[in-house]
């Protein structure tokens, strides 16, 4: 799980400028969300960590903030592997 | 990047070149003055799979990799780019649908749309909305299990012959996407004539007044029309466009050749003039990295990168400008005979105008390619500080001590 944050900071750093990110800072709250970050997001995590994003998983709360991501990471996992 | 073509891609590459000149390229003059692209070309498109072209094979489509896909768009946009826009539009619809519908949505569209039995459209630029797509005027009020549409859409490429439109509109004042048939009660398209370019692409005007669908026709979720459905669907859609204006750049390389070859002045031929190889050089060196940079987008793409969003924007703003300069300096090489209409590069010039302007305007692209240029710098200075750190790095330092 820390790699994943690790991982996902690193890609949210190219678009928040700031040093400090914390895990649960809101990222749509720092006005960087549009279409377009949107598409990039959803790119990164489906390749970086092989999953695909549904239509019933576009809810804000599951992008929210890193730690959000990292849940939404783990839930995915866990419907992969329970088949 | 391994940017060499495979024996398949350049087959491909072949064959498309070869049914565009001959098929489409003869004719595409016609088609401009007569402001339509004929049904029987159109069956044609579909019966070879040229529509839908990136839907997989389980739904009936061809499969294409992303550089094969860009390789069409190139070849027919060369021969004409209104019947590259209705693949652009037609496959826009496809590709939304295959990312975001519900496996209902699926199975009652893809197969449809690969076979070309039915066609699709684009619906979300309106009289008051081109660039700002947030302020959505259409609106969509739900009521009893369905959605009334009220509202108006201009500039539909191909509006005036699609079966199915994707139209956004906004819900409980968010931009959401819906797809509407074209026989709903309350949608009615007017046809536009006397476009500046793209004139054959049959656009139109489509009006929703009381138009009412059932809530199985919004595809992805209710608010999130800008945050998934559009977006995904313009991203196939400027991509479409950038591999068109390449197939303009090298209409116009081809024509001017062929031009200067042939054309003396002052007891030479042009091509022996300085002036007019200054202009061959920049419309030959434009075509090339306008294909790179489309390579690029597409290699992206097919690797499931997230950079491939922007270096498709990179890719149309380039192409697309690049085509507007080397359709002038053509039509500049033809002299008088580039204003008549003996010589496609007077077409060539009014389409380069319109690839400009849609699938995210020059100042659109501006904007947002500036935005990019923090992240990738950000990008590469990670990336570059990760292999400095690396074991192999470090023990060929330790070599050269």
């Amino acid at each position: 799980m820390a790699d994943e944050k690790i991982r996902i900071r690193e890609f949210l750093q190219r678009f928040v400028r700031t040093t400090n990110l914390q895990d649960d800072d809101d990222i749509f709250a720092s006005g960087y969300v549009n279409s377009l970050f949107a598409m990039q997001l959803i790119g990164f995590l489906e390749k970086e960590f092989e999953l695909k994003v549904e239509d019933e998983d576009l809810e804000l709360s599951n992008f929210s903030s890193i730690t959000a991501m990292t849940a939404f990471i783990g839930r995915k996992k866990a419907v992969t592997v329970g088949g | 990047m391994d940017i060499e073509l495979t024996s398949q891609q350049k087959e491909a590459w072949a064959a498309f070149r070869l049914f565009a000149q001959k098929e489409i390229a003869l004719r595409a003059g016609e088609f401009d003055r007569e402001e339509k692209l004929p049904a029987e070309l159109i069956r044609t498109i579909a019966a070879r799979k040229f529509l839908g072209g990136t839907l997989p094979e389980a739904w009936g489509g061809a499969g294409m990799d992303m550089i094969t896909y860009g390789l069409l768009n190139q070849e027919v946009g060369a021969a004409c780019s209104s019947t590259r826009s209705l693949i652009t539009v037609h496959d826009m619809v496809a590709h939304a649908i295959l990312k975001w519908g519900s496996e209902n949505h699926k199975m009652k569209w893809l197969s449809r749309l690969a076979s070309g039995e039915t066609i699709a459209a684009f619906a979300v630029s309106e009289p008051n909305v081109g660039s700002d797509l947030k302020s959505v005027e259409t609106t969509a009020t739900s009521s009893a299990g369905a959605y009334r549409l009220d509202g108006v859409k201009r500039w539909i490429t191909f509006g005036q012959i699609a079966d199915l439109f994707l139209v956004l509109a906004s819900c409980e004042g968010k931009p959401t996407a819906f797809l509407v048939e074209r026989d709903r009660p309350g949608l009615s398209t007017t046809p536009i004539a006397g476009l500046l370019g793209v004139r054959a692409s049959m656009a139109a005007e489509v009006k929703f007044d009381d138009c009412v669908v059932p809530e199985e026709n919004l595809i992805g979720r209710k608010g999130f029309g800008l945050l998934s459905v559009i977006p995904t669907a313009l991203g196939l859609g400027r991509y479409s466009v950038a591999w068109g204006c390449v197939g303009i750049i090298d209409s116009c390389v081809r024509a001017s050749v062929e031009y200067a070859d042939s054309r003396r002045q002052f007891g030479a031929y042009l091509k022996e003039h300085q002036l007019i190889q200054q202009m061959l050089t920049e419309m030959t060196v434009n075509l090339k990295a306008a294909r790179l940079l489309c390579c690029q987008a597409g290699c992206l793409k097919d690797a499931g990168d997230e950079r491939e969003v922007m270096e498709t924007f990179i890719a149309k703003y380039f192409a697309s400008r690049a085509a507007m300069g080397a359709a002038s300096d053509a039509v500049q090489i033809h002299g008088a005979n580039g204003c008549g209409a003996e010589f496609p590069v007077q077409r060539f010039f009014r389409d380069a105008k319109i690839m400009e302007i849609i699938e995210g305007s020059n100042q659109i692209q501006q904007i947002l390619i500036a935005g990019y240029s923090y992240q990738e710098q950000v990008r590469l200075a990670h990336e570059l500080e990760s292999f400095s750190n690396s074991e192999c790095f470090s023990a060929r330092a330790t070599d050269k001590k």
